[in-house]
């Protein structure tokens, strides 16, 4: 009777020990995704910072500017504008 | 008594007769019973911090590591049809102080906030001696300043997290985008008009955390946030800066009030662009109020003019009354309808209907829109949208001013066909003329895109027939001869009509002018409705073929280009008196 409450008692002990354990890797990996998560929330913002840094970059009034003061481009006239038959020949 | 008490030799202690317990019963029944009480005792606090105790005990302690948090949502954003932004939300700090804590800042920590916020040291001082509790102190700044400030430690300022949003396009979609508040609710525009979808839901969860603030676990139930849905716009920014630009140039060259232009694709009635003058830039509104607010394509309404004559054309087309080619005598180009005179600015004599519209002669579109009987007109302005809002759902559209028949005199109508007497919106117009470019059908409109491969109709309010009679009458125009020949293409067949409208001021017509015009492009397989009308153009002329024919050639002759739309003219012909285009 005894011997088979100390095997009881060890098991007992093992798997509360395991118990304590598995939690504490559960909420280390928790701590894990949560970090990831805020990283992928940051990134998240970052990548709107860079869309809207792109699109601030990329507005017409900028380009034509740049096309015509910096690059010295000219709209072509209407001479210097071949027109290429549609496919299937209009 | 010492001697007494030494055991004697061969005796153990346990078996001396003086060493025997004579224990009295009732002591230890009284031990055993203070025991037992001690332990109903513990059983009974056991049992009232377990049981009975027990919500409120739970509660302290989750207090202690339990934290309800709120996950936030960001506002969706605004994109043009091919995903260029237009309108983006993006995290700020604020920064805020509880003012009693914030005094206590020594002089040189203030000049580092101060310096850090760009703010004047003395405005500073003048938040943190406010007798609140809680004072903003800068909105909406940059995060990295956010993080260095954080980083100074200073006593009573604290930081939050606010969205702001930003408008790349800025002034260019000003007015159709519209613009949200500091706390990133839509105040106008789209922002506004779409307010339903475009707002997030913040969410939130029950969390453990543990000493350092990191949390552990998640308990409880937990909404996740939900993320404003993202709005496509059938806007094309590149058409959008275009007519911007063109529409800019043609105000200031004309020395004009103000003005507006549309750009409607005739397929499937989605808008293109929708620009106004004077704006404004969404970016930075301080000091911001009165005209450059204003939407005036679609929040204002003028008497639009000669615009107007081509639905009375087409609506004697449509019940036979006429043909393109039946002659009106319009000589001597006045005509007396009870007390008042009706002129034409040019003496044109006999003109076929045809000719009515090329030259936009009021006498004859008089005579045909007398023809009717005024509830036959009424009713096509009333199809055609006049005196109704459009429906787009966006704030403050309206419907113009068509009253109802009954009340109409004979000069009314007559002066009603030439575009008088009525108002309607630019936007209003543009759909209107949608009906030419579409077979006849009133398309309705659409600011967000829509889906090619869906046909899009709407009510059908002329046969083809006659709107092929009107396209030519439209296209003739534009040509030599016509009312506005600066209105062409290079490349292009297009076809329009001028407006010249007389402004009412006081109750009576002033000397002051609307010019518009609106036209179609390109003829052969009609794309695009572009309608521009210049409020007040003082100088240069002020006519709407000389002040709004050149703008709309100019926006068309880009957009189609932008567009790929195939050639349908010779390139040659018109391309010497072409003016010089945009990029």
């Amino acid at each position: 009777m005894l011997r088979l409450n100390m095997i009881l008692l060890f098991i007992l002990v093992v798997c509360a020990l395991g118990l304590v354990t598995s939690q504490h890797r559960a909420r280390k990996l928790f701590q894990e995704l949560e970090q990831e998560q805020e990283r992928g929330r940051q990134l998240d913002v970052e990548y709107g910072q860079l869309q809207l840094e792109m699109s601030t970059w990329a507005t017409s009034p900028r380009i034509e500017k740049i096309a015509r003061e910096r690059l010295h481009m000219v709209q072509p006239d209407a001479a210097g504008r071949p027109v290429v038959a549609a496919a299937g020949g209009r | 008594m010492v001697i007494r008490r030494r055991p004697q030799r061969g005796h153990r202690y346990s078996e001396s007769p003086i060493l025997e317990l004579a224990l009295q019963g009732w002591r230890s029944r009284m031990v055993g019973l203070l025991l037992l009480a001690a332990l109903l005792a513990l059983i009974f606090r056991a049992f009232y911090l377990q049981v009975i105790h027990n919500d409120f005990l739970q509660e302290k302690g989750d207090s202690r590591y339990r934290r309800d948090i709120e996950v936030s949502a960001s506002r969706g954003k605004i994109v043009d049809r091919n995903g260029d932004i237009l309108a983006v939300s993006t995290p700020m700090q604020s920064i805020w102080a509880i003012p009693g804590d914030a005094r206590t800042m020594t002089a040189e920590q203030k000049r580092q906030l101060a310096k850090l916020l760009e703010m004047d040291g003395r405005e500073l001082d003048g938040k943190i001696a406010s007798d609140k509790t809680f004072v903003y102190i800068r909105r909406q700044i940059a995060p990295e300043t956010g993080e260095r400030i954080a980083a100074l430690k200073l006593p009573g300022i604290h930081q939050e997290r606010e969205y702001r949003r930003f408008y790349p396009a800025a002034d260019m979609t000003a007015h159709l985008v519209g613009f949200t508040g500091v706390d990133d609710k839509g105040l106008e525009g789209v922002e506004l008009a779409f307010q339903q979808s475009l707002l997030g839901r913040p969410g939130n969860r029950t969390v453990i955390r543990d000493r350092r603030g990191n949390i552990v676990e998640d308990v409880g139930a937990m909404r996740p946030p939900q993320d404003g849905k993202d709005i496509r716009l059938a806007l094309d920014a590149k058409i959008q800066y275009l007519a911007y630009s063109q529409l800019k140039a043609t105000v200031a060259a004309h020395k004009a009030k103000a003005g507006g232009a549309v750009v409607i694709d005739a397929r499937n009635g989605e808008i293109l662009a929708l620009v106004n003058w004077p704006t404004y830039n969404p970016n930075n509104r301080q000091n911001l109020s009165g005209a450059p607010l204003r939407n005036r394509a679609i929040t204002d309404t003028f008497e639009p003019g000669s615009v107007m004559k081509p639905f009375i054309a087409a609506l004697a087309l449509e019940q036979g009354k006429v043909t393109m080619n039946t002659p009106i005598d319009t000589a001597p180009g006045r005509m007396t309808i009870g007390v008042a005179t009706i002129s034409d600015a040019h003496r044109n004599g006999v003109l076929t209907v045809a000719e009515v519209i090329q030259k936009s002669s009021n006498v004859g579109i008089a005579k045909i829109a007398l023809g009717f009987p005024p509830r036959d007109m009424w009713e096509l302005f009333d199809r055609l949208g006049f005196g109704q809002a459009p429906n787009l759902g966006f704030p403050g559209e309206v419907g113009g001013r068509l009253r109802p028949w009954k009340s109409w005199r004979p000069i009314e109508q007559a002066t009603m066909a030439y575009g008088h007497g009525i108002s309607v919106s630019l936007l209003q117009l543009a759909r209107a003329y949608c009906t030419f470019a579409s077979d006849g059908e009133l398309l309705p409109l659409s600011l967000l895109r829509v889906d090619d491969a869906v046909p899009v109709h709407g009510d059908r309010i002329f046969s083809p027939q006659t709107v092929r009679e009107l396209r030519l009458m439209l296209e003739m125009a534009v040509q030599p001869g016509g009312t506005a020949p600066q209105a062409r293409v290079a490349g292009y067949r297009v076809g329009g009509k001028t407006g010249t409208a007389y402004k009412v001021e006081d109750g009576a017509y002033a000397r002051k002018y609307v010019a518009s015009f609106v036209g179609i492009a390109p003829l052969s397989d009609p794309r695009l409705v572009i309608a521009v009308m210049i409020d007040e153009p003082s100088e240069a002329g002020h006519y709407g073929g000389d002040v709004a024919g050149p703008a709309f050639s100019r926006i068309a002759a880009g957009a189609l280009r932008i567009l790929g739309v195939p050639l349908d003219a010779p390139l040659q012909v018109a391309a010497a008196d072409t003016l010089k285009e945009p990029l």
